[in-house]
């Protein structure tokens, strides 16, 4: 039983950052229709502003948060005013291929500066630290102030497209772009606060994950195949699909423990000869497939 | 003559290479009300988005107050005080009806003013206020029209354009609709009306230009256009 619900809070916990990597994502292309291939590198570098930001100012990695949301904000917006800017104006082939290219540039540029070792961070005052919550149930620290952290970034960025009258300029765009433009809203900026948020948001995740996953220039890809998922799950451009969709994502990630569980319960030789753990990922791929297969549009059809 | 708000000179605008609209000029002063008719296809949308901006015309100028708006962004031609409600109205329809009548007033910074238009967007369409807080996908077209219309009100415009305000309702809605802008007309608003209503438009206008594959091809004051045996026979079936 421990197994199962220590599964069960870890996959919940673990979705909970996977929501704020993916808001971005949704954000950018509810706004705008572009899907960015180069979103998992903006978590990645957060990764690394995280670690630097530790071994500067020797403070803990939780601490780093603002300054991965600085950062990833001012990356979105230089990435949407120096380049992706001049994308929309090709034909939509460019603008796939373009973020494609953004993804090696960023990944390429990260690898010159800190080589392509892993590397983590192991001083955090959280480390090693958890909450046992009975019942076998233990909680790593780490994990759950990343959850917390994560969860209320994701609540802010909420309620400010709701309720703030930026906000909703954006998510008028994001309904219907020609509309705001003739409500007197500056579409162009518009493109760049999306970028800005995106990349604040999914930057600071990166921040958050550090603290219990290695950072290395590689890890970016699967984080944009996570979101790719959890987008396609909770709907394209949609914010509260993203959340549960994140949430079950988590879940579907953490199947290799509650197969351990019910390996366990049944005491099934067959089953603990599945080599689970090495198919972590593939049930969100899986499911983004199922999905793209029988529902395009995602769960939800709300925007933003 | 009152003074020249809107001036189009000579526009010509292109769809992928096909001239749409040919050399087309036309005035609005302020405080009146100026129709454009025409056939189904003949340019009247393209003339209204091309003033917005939206679609560029390729050549000819288009000035407001005197000043060139032709090479502006679409936001800045609104700033001005350029406000178009499209035929296709493009309401954002998942958000409740005050929540897209707030972001007609966008461009305006001052909370007690936006409140003020607001009420005053209320009393002209009571049944908005009623359905404040309802999505405007669940209204109906007529209720939907009324959206559109007090919208653009919201950010005190000082040219209303209106892309067949009456397209697809029932003829009782459209008379309201009509009615509504006889309205905004005694107000003081100044107008520009795109009608396929061509009798109860030229009846409303000051003035009204006749379109046609493009071109202007009659003008006048809506009284003489009224009695023109041309627009009698093609427009008013008789
Ligand atoms: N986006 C577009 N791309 C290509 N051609 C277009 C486009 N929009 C309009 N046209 C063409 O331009 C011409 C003029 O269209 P426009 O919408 O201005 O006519 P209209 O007078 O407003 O007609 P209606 O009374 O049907 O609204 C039409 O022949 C139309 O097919
Ligand atoms: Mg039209």
């Amino acid at each position: 039983m421990d197994i199962l619900i220590s599964s069960l809070v870890a996959g919940l916990l673990i979705g909970s950052v996977f929501a704020l990597v993916a808001l971005g994502l949704t954000i950018i292309f509810g706004v705008m229709d572009i899907v960015n291939f180069a979103h998992g590198e903006f978590l990645m570098i957060g990764m690394y502003t995280g670690i630097l930001t530790v071994q500067v100012t020797g403070l803990d990695p939780l601490f780093s948060l603002p300054v991965a949301l600085a950062v990833g904000f001012a990356l979105g917006l230089l990435c949407y005013v120096g380049f992706v800017k001049y994308l929309l104006r090709g034909p939509m082939v460019a603008q796939l291929l373009g973020t494609f290219g953004l993804m090696l540039f960023l990944r390429n540029l990260v690898l010159l500066i800190f080589g392509s070792e892993d590397r983590g961070i192991h001083t955090g005052i959280l480390v090693g630290k958890s909450l046992d919550l009975g019942m076998g149930v233990i909680i790593p620290a780490t994990k759950l102030a990343a959850a917390v952290l994560s969860v209320l970034s994701f609540v802010a960025v909420y309620v400010f497209i709701h309720k703030t009258k930026l906000g909703k300029a954006l998510q008028a765009t994001a309904l219907n772009r020609q509309a705001a433009r003739y409500m007197g809203i500056p579409a162009e900026r518009m493109n760049a606060l999306a970028w800005g948020i995106g990349g604040a948001t999914v930057t600071a995740a990166g921040a958050l994950l550090v603290n219990f996953w290695s950072a290395s220039p590689y890890v970016g890809l699967l984080f944009t195949m996570i979101a790719f998922a959890i987008v396609a799950l909770g709907g394209f451009g949609s914010i509260p699909g993203a959340f549960f969709a994140a949430l079950v994502v988590g879940l579907i990630t953490e199947i290799p423990g509650i197969w351990d569980f019910f390996t366990y319960t049944f005491d099934n030789d067959w089953m603990a000869d599945v080599p689970m753990n090495s198919f972590k990922y593939t049930g969100v791929y899986l499911t983004y497939f199922i999905i793209m297969v029988v529902r395009p549009r995602g769960l939800f059809g709300w925007k933003l | 003559m009152a003074k020249e708000l809107l001036r189009v000179e000579e526009i010509t605008v292109r769809y992928s290479g096909l001239p749409v609209v040919q050399g087309v000029s036309l005035s609005v002063a302020a405080g009146e009300t100026v129709c454009v008719v025409g056939a189904n296809g003949a340019g009247k949308s393209t003339i209204l988005r091309a003033v917005m901006g939206a679609q560029p015309a390729i050549r000819g100028r288009i000035l407001f107050r005197g000043e060139e708006i032709h090479k502006l962004p679409t936001e800045e031609i609104v700033r001005r005080g350029v406000v178009y409600v499209p035929e296709e109205r493009m309401l954002f329809l998942p958000i409740s009806v005050e929540e897209n009548l707030l972001l007609g007033a966008y461009i305006h910074k001052d909370r007690r003013r936006v409140a003020r238009n607001l009420e005053k967007t209320y009393d002209i369409f009571p049944k908005l206020r009623e359905r404040r807080q309802q999505a405007v996908s669940t209204l109906s077209g007529g209720e939907q029209q009324m959206v559109a219309i007090g919208r653009a009100l919201m950010s005190e415009p000082k040219v209303l354009m209106l892309d067949e305000p009456s397209l697809g309702l029932a003829p009782k809605l459209v008379d309201e609709v009509l009615d509504t802008v006889r309205r905004l007309k005694n107000e003081g608003v100044t107008i520009l009306l795109v009608e396929q209503n061509v009798r109860e438009a030229l009846d409303l206008a000051d003035r009204a230009y006749v379109i046609q594959s493009g071109r202007v091809v009659l003008e006048g004051t809506g009284a003489d256009l009224l009695e023109n045996p041309e627009v009698k026979s093609a427009y008013l079936g008789f």
